[in-house]
């Protein structure tokens, strides 16, 4: 009977690129196939993380690319330029390189774009760089026809060498996880003012280059220090399932413990959204061995990113690969955020 | 079937309100509440109307029912709510 | 925290509600029988009850069915089909954003979207009417909810909208389908759970009636999780008691007449007609249209819809394989349906329960076929 169906991803549809099921089956099923992880014991596209690591001499070169749409361009919080520095920036610091050696910045601009929003955006380019303390060394730019793009993409490229090479698995039981701050602030702000859905109030993204902040993390927690993600498209929930799944451990979330602002939680509330499904672009989640969270904790609240940072959740091996929500009234099972987040009325 | 949200009414224009849902402001039309509503005012809110004036005294009233029901609990009944509590409660410290 | 905000808060005390869910398990006690089966007839409660993990203190023996509660999961394939063929016509559609994936016979708006297709997603029908008096062509409002919903839409047409924009409704009206639950042969639904802001518009006193004929107790409850605890536990009670009667749990939002202003606003704009819903049963007088004095706003009128070309080339339909209907009516459960988790999944449904993030199907099927985790937390 099945086989009379339409085979459903005949076409790549948006939920393809919102960051959850959908977007790591596509990315296995069409890029990844059966390649290889480097003979080196580096990190290849196969581990889907965050970037790449490479063996160089005594160290590794980490790499990362990403590109960059967003309507509006322009968001409370940030922008596209913004955006496309920290984004990059993050994906070097969750692999543990927080030094970063040099920046690509490639931009695709649709004919009749105003130069002054180009203008903006370069100088934000330049101001997240001057904070990442990172330089671009090269780009691109292109023009395209009127409707052949929508506004302007940017695409980045980072480069940078650690000593040590952080994953996003190895997690095992009872090692604890942080978020580094409050979630949802970034999906929140752009799908309120996406839908001009006229919600007034201090609902602003959190986009910010992370290097700093987990530059002191990494110094606190050393080797206890064992995995980082950026909890990006499909917010807190994609992050720890994923988590979860490399790692073959279940994450037990307290509710309780999860730092949402105020305006995140009364917009979430208004609008039938989870702030755990939400996006976030300056929020790391962290694994730590046992007995190192205190410390880790204490060194990533000193960071004006941290301030909110806290421990929200454990590992455990029970049900493995599954995130488990504890209430406050009870224990459930954390659904994964699947497609783009829209308002709801039911 | 209906997500309906509570806030708090901050200033009134004709048969448009702007309201605070405890961190987030809207403006909520007026024109299907069945009650004049005025500043400080809670209302219920459902896809950016006011469907309902909620007087302060009915969330007493609200809660007041609830203390009835638990009346009806023993009081073992209520140790063994406690126990439970306190089960969850180093569930949590683990 | 403002006052209203410790209001709020006052209505999710843990504490409270352990001592609610000691009181359930009592009362279940008390009448002796397992399992007590109740329904609710709102997906706001569904939700709210697996968002604060509600089900994990329910006791054992007490089943609480998800019922028809769900007006985006009940809007029927053809009324989906004409959405859909206004937008492949050109057509720029604004909906809720509940409607976008839902499926008709052959393509959900979604699926018109990607192909090139004009809809926008609104958080409320005055933005579409925004929308639309900004714009230079037609812009038709895919209108989906229960009464409540049903009611803002009323307000805008009664207020002078802009010549362009029109309605297709796809409103529903919930008490004619309690009926139809009721009088279901093999139901083994022994009260109600009424939703709390559709009862805020028509009043609790609508359902005397039902409880007279059917000798069925319904009691009017919230969507705080003391106020769904407090709300089974009266149901309980009235079970317990054999009394068949209507109680309101939620008088800071329900009244016994309701909300007479909008009440007649509903019934100005709108009349109710018999109707599919989807999964369901045909449902006298449970689907709303417009009446004639605005038919210049509905666009049924307005264009000739014609949905008979997308199911010339529809894929085969496997809605005759889908059990939703059980499922709603509390005789079935997704484990049982031959589709669950195969051919029906949340990017691809078939029938009701699987469409909205609601949906009865879709909960199980995100929050791994099984919500509670109760004998977890007992070993534990």
């Amino acid at each position: 009977m099945s086989a009379l169906r339409i085979a459903p991803d005949a076409k790549v549809m948006l939920k393809h690129g919102a960051g959850g099921r959908a977007m790591r089956e596509l990315i296995q099923q069409v890029f990844i196939g059966d390649a290889q992880p480097p003979a080196d014991g580096g990190i290849g596209l196969a581990a889907m993380d965050d970037g790449a690591a490479i063996r160089a001499g005594g160290q590794w070169l980490v790499m990362t690319t990403d590109s960059y749409v967003i309507k509006p361009a322009f968001f409370p919080g940030g922008d596209i330029g913004r955006l496309a520095v920290s984004g990059t920036v993050n994906d070097l610091s969750m692999m543990g390189a927080t030094d970063v050696a040099a920046l690509t910045c490639a931009v695709i601009i649709e004919e009749g774009f105003p130069r002054a929003d180009l203008e903006r955006i370069a100088a934000s380019i330049s101001a997240a760089c001057a904070e990442a303390g990172a330089t671009i060394v090269t780009g691109d730019t292109k023009v395209m026809g009127r409707g052949e793009i929508d506004g302007i993409a940017l695409n980045t490229a980072g480069v940078a060498f650690t000593r040590r090479v952080i994953p996003d698995c190895g997690l095992r039981p009872g090692d604890k996880l942080i978020v580094t701050g409050t979630i949802g602030d970034h999906g929140l702000a752009v799908m309120a003012r996406r839908h001009s859905l006229d919600l007034q109030g201090d609902l602003r993204s959190d986009v910010a280059p992370l290097n700093g902040l987990i530059r002191r993390a990494i110094e606190a927690g050393g080797e206890q220090l064992i995995a980082m993600k950026d909890p990006t498209r499909g917010g807190l929930a994609s992050t720890l399932h994923e988590m979860a799944h490399k790692s073959n451990v279940g994450i037990v979330l307290e509710a309780s413990r999860v730092p949402i602002s105020a305006s995140v939680q009364a917009a979430g509330e208004l609008l039938g959204i989870d702030p755990m499904h939400a996006a976030n672009e300056g929020k790391a989640v962290i694994a730590v061995r046992p007995g190192a969270e205190d410390r880790v904790l204490a060194a990533l609240r000193s960071h004006s990113y941290g301030r909110h940072a806290a421990v929200v959740a454990v590992c455990v091996a029970e049900r493995p690969g599954f995130v488990i929500l504890d209430t406050g009234f009870g224990r459930r099972l954390l659904a994964e955020p699947e497609g783009e987040l829209l308002p709801r009325i039911c | 079937m209906c997500l309906g949200v509570p806030g708090k009414v901050l200033t009134v224009d004709g048969s448009v309100a702007t309201v605070d849902f405890f961190g987030v402001r809207r403006d909520v039309r007026l024109d299907i509440v069945d009650e004049p509503v005025e500043p400080g005012d809670y209302v219920m809110n459902h896809v950016g109307f006011a469907i309902r004036r909620i007087p302060p005294a009915e969330v007493k009233e609200t809660l007041a029912l609830y203390e009835q029901l638990l009346a009806a609990i023993s009081s073992e009944d209520l140790l063994a709510a406690d126990i439970r509590g306190e089960i969850a409660a180093t569930r949590e410290k683990k | 925290m403002n006052d209203a905000g410790r209001n709020a808060m006052q209505f999710r005390d843990p504490a409270r509600a352990a001592q609610m869910a000691s009181l359930l398990e009592r009362l279940v006690g008390e009448i002796g029988r397992e399992p007590v089966s109740v329904m609710h007839v709102c997906g706001s409660h569904e939700q709210a009850i697996a968002r604060f993990g509600l089900r994990a203190i329910f006791p054992r023996a007490l089943e609480v069915i998800m019922g028809p509660g769900c007006p985006v999961c009940v809007t029927d394939m053809p009324e989906v089909d004409e959405a859909v063929a206004l937008a492949e016509d050109g057509i720029r559609i604004a909906t809720y954003g509940d409607m976008l994936r839902v499926p008709g016979t052959a393509r959900s708006l979604a699926d018109a979207q990607a192909a090139g297709a004009k809809v926008d997603v609104v958080y409320s029908v005055t933005q579409a009417q925004q929308l639309a008096a900004k714009l230079d062509e037609e812009l038709v409002f895919f209108a989906s909810g229960f009464e409540t919903t049903a009611v803002a839409t009323a307000a805008v047409l009664l207020g002078s909208p802009p010549p362009n924009f029109s309605i297709l409704s796809a409103h529903k009206y919930i008490p004619p389908v309690m009926e139809i639950v009721a009088e279901m042969p093999h139901t083994r639904v022994e009260g109600f759970l009424a939703a709390g802001h559709a009862a805020t518009i028509t009043g609790c006193a609508i359902f005397e009636r039902f409880v007279e004929r059917h000798r069925i107790p319904v009691v009017v409850a919230g969507f705080e999780p003391l106020d769904i605890l407090a709300g089974l536990a009266k149901l309980l009670e009235l079970v317990r008691d054999r009394r068949p009667e209507v109680a309101n749990m939620y008088p800071r939002c329900v009244t016994r007449e309701g909300n007479r202003r909008a009440q007649e606003v509903l019934w100005k704009v709108f009349r109710p007609v018999g109707g599919r819903w989807r999964g369901i049963a045909h449902v006298p007088n449970g689907n709303l249209r417009l009446r004639d004095e605005f038919a210049r706003f509905d666009a049924r009128r307005r264009f000739k819809i014609d949905v008979s070309r997308l199911w010339d080339y529809a894929p085969p339909s496997l809605a005759h394989s889908c059990i939703c209907g059980d499922i709603m009516a509390g005789i079935a459960s997704p484990s049982s349906c031959s589709l669950f988790g195969k051919q029906c999944e949340p990017d691809n449904p078939v029938g009701a329960c699987m469409v909205s993030t609601e949906g009865t199907c879709r909960i199980w099927h995100q929050y791994g076929g099984q919500l509670d985790l109760r004998d977890k937390d007992e070993r534990a």
